[in-house]
């Protein structure tokens, strides 16, 4: 333990908060020069008067400190970082998406609040700082800890759901975003036409379609023509 | 304001409501069509949702209080209404699901559109449980063979007798989960068929587009390749301009004359939260079967003191919902597979009818399976949990790091899910009554709730349960989450969950024992009629939209033949 940990704290609660998100009350890592691409704020999707509004407020609504986005920023980091072809979570602008998700969801309040002050409070105990301003390699070295479910240690387990927690914010976040659909290889969301599972696809998984089946399905060359019955219901166009 | 004068005003502008405005229109008569909720229109960009990214929304698609199938989904309502509660007696907890907007619940949906069989409408013949409806399959038959043709219906002719053939387009071909699905049903002995679904895979006419497969009926669609009530029967009828819409508009209640018939309904325009009168010749409810009960039990007069229709003291009794449970497994055989656009039409192509009509089991009626998995578009959830299945292969569950993308991919696509839909006994003790304490932002009355599911119910979910388990398993499954057990109902989904809420102005030929006749006319009232889920005497193992649609039109039909005849 190198630092009194009270004095610790009066220093964290008395550091200034800067405009810019970069800014960290200097110690000498990662979270100084964390950044990572904002989120659009203003959105046209279909939304009725009342929905604006509310995501307007919460988009106006200030919940997390400084300090507290910046530890949201290095734990993304982690979870799914940038150096990849595809991008990683801050390329995805995740801190911002789980800003706005944990202000949507409010049940999301209180759990990252008290899983970043959990951090904090091991970090410190364990390297002398809170956990944006200890090293990379210390802060891996926590992240180890805490990043399996199965791990049965019930000081570890608040860490544990915290981390989790994360993750899943992290993922779902990344993987609902350009970079994330390029990364998974996602096609669909675009008029086509299903004429079935391709042939290679069915002759890998040891499937062929039955015959009779078949015959109750789309004839897509003949989508277009206007569907006409004999009185037996059966179709002749 | 001026007072209008109309043939007939409809409340509400769902399935029913949708079908009565369509037929009377065309007939020639004057209608009012009055909806709570917004005008709608899914072909109108600022209301546009369908073939949206999910980072067009700063949530991701996850579902909100106004949308709670997620913030992508049409439909405009949900669980809670502000300035609109509803409240429980007892130890109910019955979950009321309201439309606010043009197309109501059809919005909404599934598109699932199942015909009721010969057996569906005699049900109390074959278990003595319930009642039988006053009519019987031949009597709607014709109007569910136009229906097809009108609306248009995907599925095949199965020669089932109770789940009847009719006028089918072609079926889309199943998906890669669809086939294992296939067969693990063949090899439990269950049969599987082509869904039935109310979607265009084929042409039906020149106004409507055909499908494009990108599975978002639930978010309505732009070309109107799907049926809504909206896209596919309130716009044409608003071109023949007999038809005056009112938007923004919340039925108090249905007013009548010295004689006890309808004069017309008060409503308050919500906008201007100002309240007027509408006058006509006849009323059609339409508004949900709960709706409806409460328009109804709202409605008092020195003719109707117990509520209008409410003579037999039946309005919102019988109240039934369909069962629910559901399942999933992991597909080992579908990890790391390869990716393609398998979209297709919104939801299930294939699906599983009641099986075991007339076995001996430890409960009556019977449930239809839904069957759901594939590779989906990612919405908010996706992810979460992202490694869980490496559980089943040994391997470490959590972590971090690029390792993490490769697990999205192994795992991707390789979910299969399957859904049950049951059919409940209608009892006379489960009710919605008006709340004697509480208003709504209004000042009208709302409704409470007394449901409770009886033994029956909960052992036919279990049932369901065996039956899902053995199904995953058969198709190569590895079982999800535990199997719910007798202290937790069988998983057993609340009344209301499954939002095929019915029967509260059931009909029948004993004014004492039913709220309207067999054309949904009211016993107490003869110019009043319902069109929505209410009068239906018993849900059956079907969903209940093609049934509203089939008896509002045979209604219609008969609205018209009544006021040619001067009855009306």
């Amino acid at each position: 333990m190198s630092m009194d940990r009270r004095e610790y704290l009066k220093t964290l609660f008395l550091a200034p908060l800067g405009g810019s998100i970069i800014a960290s009350s200097g110690k000498s890592n990662a979270a100084n020069n964390i950044s990572w691409t904002p989120l659009p704020k203003t959105f046209s999707y279909g939304r009725t008067e009342p929905e604006k509004q509310t995501d307007a407020e919460l988009f106006a609504e200030n919940y997390f400190r400084e300090h507290e986005l910046l530890t949201i920023a290095v734990l993304c980091d982690i979870i799914l970082p940038n150096e990849h072809p595809n991008g990683g979570a801050l390329d995805a602008g995740l801190p911002d998406f789980v800003e706005f998700m944990v202000k949507d969801r409010d049940q999301y309040k209180l759990p990252v609040r008290g899983g970043v002050a959990w951090l904090d409070s091991y970090a410190i105990e364990k390297f002398g700082s809170d956990f944006i301003n200890i090293s990379e390699d210390q802060q891996l070295s926590i992240c180890e800890e805490i990043a399996y479910p199965d791990t049965e240690n019930s000081v570890l387990q608040p860490g544990i759901s915290f981390f989790s927690l994360m993750r899943n914010f992290t993922m779902t976040g990344y993987y609902t975003s350009e970079q994330g659909f390029e990364d998974l290889g996602y096609v669909g969301n675009t008029p086509n036409v299903w004429d079935g599972v391709p042939d290679h696809v069915l002759k890998k998984h040891g499937m062929e379609y039955d015959a009779e089946w078949l015959s109750k399905c789309v004839d897509q060359s003949r989508k277009e023509i206007i569907a006409e019955w004999d009185d037996d219901g059966n179709l002749i166009t | 304001m001026a007072q209008h004068e109309y043939d007939v005003i409809i409340v509400g502008s769902g399935a029913g409501g949708g079908m009565a405005t369509f037929q009377l229109a065309n007939a020639g008569l004057r209608v009012a069509l009055v909806e709570a909720g917004d005008y709608y229109d899914p072909a109108d960009e600022e209301q546009r949702t369908q073939l949206r990214y999910p980072w067009e929304s700063p949530r991701r698609g996850a579902s909100t209080l106004r949308r709670p199938f997620g913030d992508y989904n049409s439909c405009i309502g949900g669980w809670h209404l502000d300035g609109e509660p509803y409240t429980m007696k007892g130890t109910t907890d019955f979950m009321w699901w309201r439309g606010r907007m043009l197309g109501g619940r059809t919005n909404h949906w599934g598109r699932i559109a199942l015909r009721f069989g010969p057996l569906d409408f005699k049900h109390r013949d074959i278990d003595g449980l319930g009642e039988n409806w006053p009519i019987d399959y031949d009597d709607i038959k014709p109007y569910y063979d136009k229906l097809d043709k009108l609306v248009g219906v995907y599925g095949s002719n199965e020669g089932l007798y109770n789940d009847p053939d009719g006028f089918f387009l072609p079926a889309p071909k199943p998906r890669l989960h669809e086939l294992y699905y296939i067969e693990g049903a063949k090899k439990a002995g269950v049969p599987v068929y082509p869904a039935r679904k109310s979607i265009l895979t084929k042409r039906i006419n020149n106004d409507r587009g055909v499908c494009f497969y990108c599975g978002q009926c639930s978010r309505a669609c732009g070309i109107h390749a799907d049926f809504s009530s909206s896209t596919v029967l309130i716009y044409p009828a608003l071109q023949g301009g007999q038809v005056d819409l009112y938007t923004k508009a919340m039925v108090r209640e249905v007013t009548t004359d010295a004689e006890g018939l309808a004069t017309g309904v008060s409503y308050i325009n919500k906008e201007e939260n100002q309240e007027y009168h509408l006058k006509s010749r006849s009323v059609v409810l339409a508004a949900s079967a709960c709706s409806s009960a409460r328009i109804l039990l709202n409605s008092k007069s020195t003719q109707h003191e117990n509520g209008l229709g409410n003579s037999s003291d039946h309005v919102g009794r019988y109240l039934h919902d369909s069962t629910g449970a559901s399942r999933a497994a992991f597909l080992p055989s579908l990890m790391d597979r390869e990716i393609y656009n398998e979209d297709g039409v919104g939801g299930m192509h294939i699906y599983t009818p009641w099986w075991l009509q007339g076995e001996s089991l430890e409960f009556t009626r019977g449930y239809h399976l839904e069957i759901g998995g594939g590779m989906g578009m990612p919405s908010y959830g996706f992810g979460f949990a992202v490694n869980q299945y490496n559980e089943f292969l040994g391997e470490q569950v959590g972590g971090y790091g690029n390792q993490l993308r490769d697990d999205i991919r192994k795992f991707y696509g390789s979910r299969l899910s399957i859904a049950c839909r049951g059919e409940s006994i209608a009892q006379y003790q489960n009710r919605c009554e008006l709340d004697p304490t509480v208003v709504d932002e209004w000042g009208i009355p709302v409704l409470r709730f007394d449901y409770q599911w009886t033994d029956n119910e909960i052992k036919q979910a279990k049932h369901m349960q065996d039956t899902m388990e053995e199904l995953l398993t058969s198709s190569g499954g590895i079982l999800l989450g535990n199997k719910p057990g007798a202290d937790e109902d069988y998983g057993l989904t609340k009344p209301g969950e499954i939002i095929h809420e019915v029967g509260t102005t059931r009909m029948g030929t004993d004014p004492n024992a039913s709220v309207t006749n067999e054309f949904g006319q009211l016993h107490d009232s003869k110019n009043v009629f319902i069109a929505d889920g209410g009068p239906f005497v018993s849900q059956a193992d079907k969903n209940p939209t093609w049934t509203i649609l089939a008896l509002a039109w045979r209604q219609s039909e008969y609205i018209i033949e009544q006021m040619m005849q001067r009855n009306l």
